[in-house]
């Protein structure tokens, strides 16, 4: 292994996890825009970690150690799955070891786990919200795993960084099940990573909240890393989206020439797609949460139609 | 004296196992050496019986023939890879079973203890029998002392009048399931009249009548293995059951059926056609999916348990059906994969739902509660207990780095790969069953969540007066142990086992996946190229922890660890009650609507005006009321149309038997 693609690595990691309260922020500014407010800036979300942080923790009574250690597990798997998607580079040292399926895996856990958490105190809303998480899960990771394998039948590998070197070179061929893949796709990101139609992250109404639901007892540092773990999780979800659906002017097997290029590349896509997500918020509005699995459901079969395809067109 | 065989080994294990079985019976006025003596004895065994099926691995089958059994009608034996792979899980699911057991029946009573220790042996010696049997007389002999041993087992409480129905029905659909393998073997000898294994191995038969043997096959071993529609008697028998013989039955038994399914259509028939396996995948798929549709809408924490049975033996039949497709199109690498994923899914499944079974014992025995509605908040009172579940849980969720997850990546990669195949209803089967598998998957998650949630999390939802509940003693502790200790290693050291499962598939199909799995090394699973897909468990793992400590640490220097303890928040709601926390039912509720059609849903809902409300919902199988009811009353009305020939009046008897003699008279002249 060369020093060269660890120190990659490295910069990947740093990379994402200090970047990524600034996409929550882009979006959040982009929406007040939107809606005709002058907004809290884009740097408002590293404020609020840092008065989280400085914070002195309260913990519910009843609270149970996995409470406490939930957030740490969170912040580790959404930081390794943002750290493990191509963001600048390929063959990263870290990309062997983690395929497309097991970053599906890698997302469940961390759904798990915070929905395990959200019932540990034993109140109303916790195991609400845990249900209502899982049950966005339980369709949206299935249509995420069908997107991947979409993509995976056309590059024949069901590793990220291989699948977004072939995508690459295939530059402007349009796959038709790659659209209805991306459809999916938007969808689930949407409902993943608790935005409007699905979820609103600006909420606290018990009839639809979902993620906010969940981390109501979470205060301080414990809060402060479930919010940056949702940042990492939305950087996460963007980036594969980039990965899948626009890979071009990505830095190939660890090259550190291509770096500067890749990354002019990576903000300019982040803005476009910031602004993107914000303005689909601003134009839906939120769904009931009955019929949130039909939605979910949408997604998961237009994800199958779109696997369908390939295999009916052959590839 | 020549060198004993690996097989004079297992003989002697079962033969020690009923040594230990009859021991059990001569000591039932000390009930103190059976807990203490005879089941860490019974788990010694299951550890040699581990230790030999893995020398056995990938040996040249070893053959004896015992002079037991009818004049003329030796039992032949024979430990070959596929035996032994079987005979390893049993063993080494077994030894934590049998250790968790010496803890955990240390309150019964003597008389019942005694039997139970008898019945406890022989049903493990016979489902040894069972992998090594190599005639079907003797298969038979085995498979019906199992059904037998484990009918007295689940019957244990028998004074319970459901717990007596369950053990009928059990043993009603295990034996309608008998007859069909009795058939299925009854095709294959091809009239020779030789029942050895052996000579069906060499006979030839036509297209229909193999077809008509894996048909027979799969609905005698389904009926074991709880396959849809066969499945009925799994949720009622495994609440029944004393909690180890649940975690024996579900984690082991029903590996026997895999095992006859796999020995009937990849050892003993000589040819395996497409559509079986198109039939297998299927019937998996809709089992699967079934299984863990229901097993979301329970409410007692072993019958969710039970469905979550169906649903993994849904998955390893999936396995099953991709590999004979594969077979029989001559992909034999691809059919190698599937075949793995299939057997390490069954390995996998052994410790996780023995571990999980055992667990709800340890909780039946604290709060002597089923019912998820009535439990709550054991994390607090039983940590050890809530920690050991946990990996369990998170195993059986398929979620990595834990076993569950390794079996299905290996199977997800199997459908990935699986295009080209040379039937276009196949092209078009694959990724459907492919985003059924996928859903059958994530909704395993869910059932998770809700059975530990419910079980260990928030606050007690019923609070007993007088009841201490105590965490596990040593001996659970052990047993549980060693099971979590297996989903952890089998889940992060992935290579050593596919490596052993080698052996097997080449047996069966010629291939195996060990060289290219371990090509690049112990650390990575790499099924066919590095570069089409690869994932190492131990990288994955590490990272975790290295995450979580980093993030730790920087938390802590840079900022404070103070914390403070007060009253849940709750969004500020001031009255807060642990029976506002979501019951079973509630939890269950989205897959309930979402999935309405396929629940027989009945509620009741008392009118505003009632002093008294009583409300009354039940979640029913539909397989009762679509294929149950029907025969049992068409039964009922052909014993009833019989029974008019039957009026007790000697007159009319007497007129039957002169028709008899006339109409044998007209025949036989």
């Amino acid at each position: 292994m060369n020093y060269s693609g660890i120190l990659l690595q490295l910069f990947q990691d740093t990379l994402v996890v200090l970047v990524a309260p600034l996409l929550l922020g882009w979006v959040n500014q982009c929406r007040a825009w939107l809606q005709n407010r002058s907004g809290a800036g884009v740097l408002q979300p590293y404020r609020n970690l840092v008065k989280l942080f400085h914070k002195d923790a309260v913990l519910a009574n009843n609270a149970s150690p996995l409470f406490r250690f939930t957030p740490y597990i969170l912040f580790a798997c959404m930081w390794l799955a943002a750290s493990l998607v191509p963001v600048v580079a390929t063959d990263l040292p870290l990309s062997p070891a983690v395929d497309v399926i097991v970053l599906v895996g890698i997302f469940a856990l961390a759904r798990v786990f915070i929905s395990l958490a959200a019932m540990d105190i034993g109140t109303s809303f916790g195991t609400l919200g845990a249900r209502r998480e899982m049950l966005v899960g339980f369709l949206a990771e299935p249509a995420l795993l069908m997107v991947f394998f979409t993509a995976s039948m056309i590059s024949h590998s069901t590793s990220l960084s291989t699948i977004v070197e072939t995508l690459a070179h295939k530059q402007f061929v349009i796959y038709p099940s790659l659209a209805f893949a991306s459809v999916a796709f938007v969808m689930v990101l949407l409902a993943e990573n608790a935005r409007i139609p699905v979820d609103n992250p600006s909420t606290h109404l018990e009839l639809t909240m979902i993620h906010e639901a969940m981390i109501l007892e979470y205060s301080a540092r414990h809060l402060a890393l479930v919010e940056w773990s949702s940042a990492l999780k939305l950087l996460a979800y963007t980036t594969i989206g980039f990965a899948l659906f626009a890979p071009w002017g990505i830095a190939e097997s660890g090259n550190w020439g291509g770096l500067p290029l890749a990354l002019a590349a990576l903000f300019a896509k982040l803005l476009a797609a910031g602004a993107g997500l914000a303005l689909l918020e601003t134009v839906s509005a939120k769904m009931r949460i009955f019929r949130v699995p039909e939605f979910m459901g949408t997604a998961f079969l237009l994800a199958v139609l779109g696997l369908l395809i390939h295999f009916l067109l052959g590839s | 004296m020549p060198a004993s065989l690996p097989i004079d080994w297992v003989i002697g294990v079962i033969g020690y196992w009923l040594l230990i079985g009859l021991a059990g019976l001569v000591l039932q006025r000390t009930p103190r050496l059976i807990t203490t003596l005879l089941f860490p004895a019974g788990a010694l065994g299951a550890l040699i019986m581990a230790i030999v099926a893995l020398g056995a691995l990938g040996q040249a089958p070893n053959i004896a023939v015992l002079p037991l059994g009818l004049p003329d009608l030796p039992f032949h034996l024979r430990l070959d890879s596929l035996s032994a792979f079987f005979l390893l899980l049993l063993g080494a699911a077994g030894i934590g079973i049998s250790v968790y057991s010496a803890g955990y029946f240390r309150k019964m009573e003597g008389n019942t203890l005694g039997l139970l220790c008898f019945e406890y042996h022989v049903f493990l010696a016979a489902m040894a029998l069972v992998f090594l049997a190599d005639d079907a007389y003797l298969f038979m002999v085995a498979w019906e002392t199992m059904a037998l041993s484990s009918y007295f087992l689940v019957t244990t409480d028998h004074n319970v009048p459901e717990i007596r129905r369950a053990g009928f029905l059990y043993l009603l659909i295990a034996h309608v399931g008998a007859i069909a393998i009795l058939m299925c073997f009854g095709v294959m000898q091809g009239g020779h009249g030789d029942y050895t294994f052996a000579t069906m191995r060499q006979g030839h038969l036509t297209t229909f009548w193999a077809s008509v043997t894996f048909l027979l096959a799969l609905f005698g071993f389904g009926a074991k293995a709880g396959i849809l529609p066969l499945h009925v008697w799994l949720p009622e028998a495994h609440p029944a059951a004393p909690s180890p013989v649940s975690a024996l039955m579900s984690g082991i038994m029903l590996k026997t059926a895999i095992y006859g399914i796999l020995r009937v259509t990849f050892d003993l028939l000589d040819m395996q056609l497409w559509w079986w396996g198109a039939l297998a995948l299927t019937l998996g798929l809709v089992t699967a999916l079934f299984g863990v549709m229901f097993a979301a809408v329970q409410t007692d924490m072993k019958r969710l348990l039970a469905y979550s049975s169906i649903e993994n033996i849904g998955i390893i039949l999936v396995g099953i059906g991709l590999a004979i497709i594969f077979h029989a199109f001559h992909k034999d690498a691809l059919a190698a994969l599937a075949l793995t994923a299939t057997l390490y899914h069954a390995l996998n499944h052994a410790f996780m739902k023995g571990l999980l079974f055992l667990g709800t014992g340890s909780v039946l025995h604290a709060t002597g509660e089923r019912n998820l509605g009535k439990l709550g908040g054991l994390i607090h009172r039983m940590p050890k207990l809530a920690l050991l579940v946990l990996v369990g849980v998170l195993a059986i969720a398929g979620l990595p780095p834990l076993n569950g997850f390794v079996s299905e990546w290996l199977l997800l990669q199997a459908f990935l790969l699986s295009p080209g195949l040379p039937h276009p209803y196949l092209n078009m089967l694959i990724p459907i069953a492919a985003a059924a598998l996928a859903l059958a998957a994530a909704l395993a998650g869910y059932v998770m969540v809700k059975f530990y949630g419910i079980i260990f999390l928030g606050q007690p939802r019923e609070e007993k007066p007088g009841k201490q509940v105590h965490d596990i003693g040593i001996m659970e502790r052990l047993g549980l142990t060693w099971l979590a200790l297996g989903c952890i290693l089998l889940g992060i050291f992935p290579v050593f086992f596919i490596l052993h499962i080698d052996y097997v598939t080449q047996m069966l199909v010629g291939q195996t996946l060990g060289g290219t799995a371990a090509q690049t090394g112990w650390m990575w699973l790499t099924p066919i190229q590095p570069e089409r897909a690869s994932y190492s468990p131990l990288i994955l793992f590490l990272i975790i922890i290295v995450g979580v400590v980093f993030t730790m640490q920087v938390v802590k220097k840079f900022y404070h660890g103070r914390l403070r303890r007060g009253p849940a928040w709750d969004c500020g709601f001031p009255e807060q009650t642990a029976r506002m926390q979501d019951t079973a039912e509630g939890f269950g509720q989205p897959i309930r609507q979402i999935f309405e059609l396929f629940f027989g849903i009945i509620r009741e809902v008392p009118s505003p005006f009632d002093k008294k409300p009583h409300y009354h919902g039940e979640t029913r199988d539909l397989f009762w009321d679509w294929c149950y009811v029907p025969i049992a009353r068409f039964t009922e009305k052909l014993s009833a149309l019989i029974g008019k020939l039957q009026h007790g009046r000697i007159h009319v008897y007497l007129l039957y038997s002169f028709v008899t003699l006339l109409a044998l008279l007209a025949f036989i002249r």
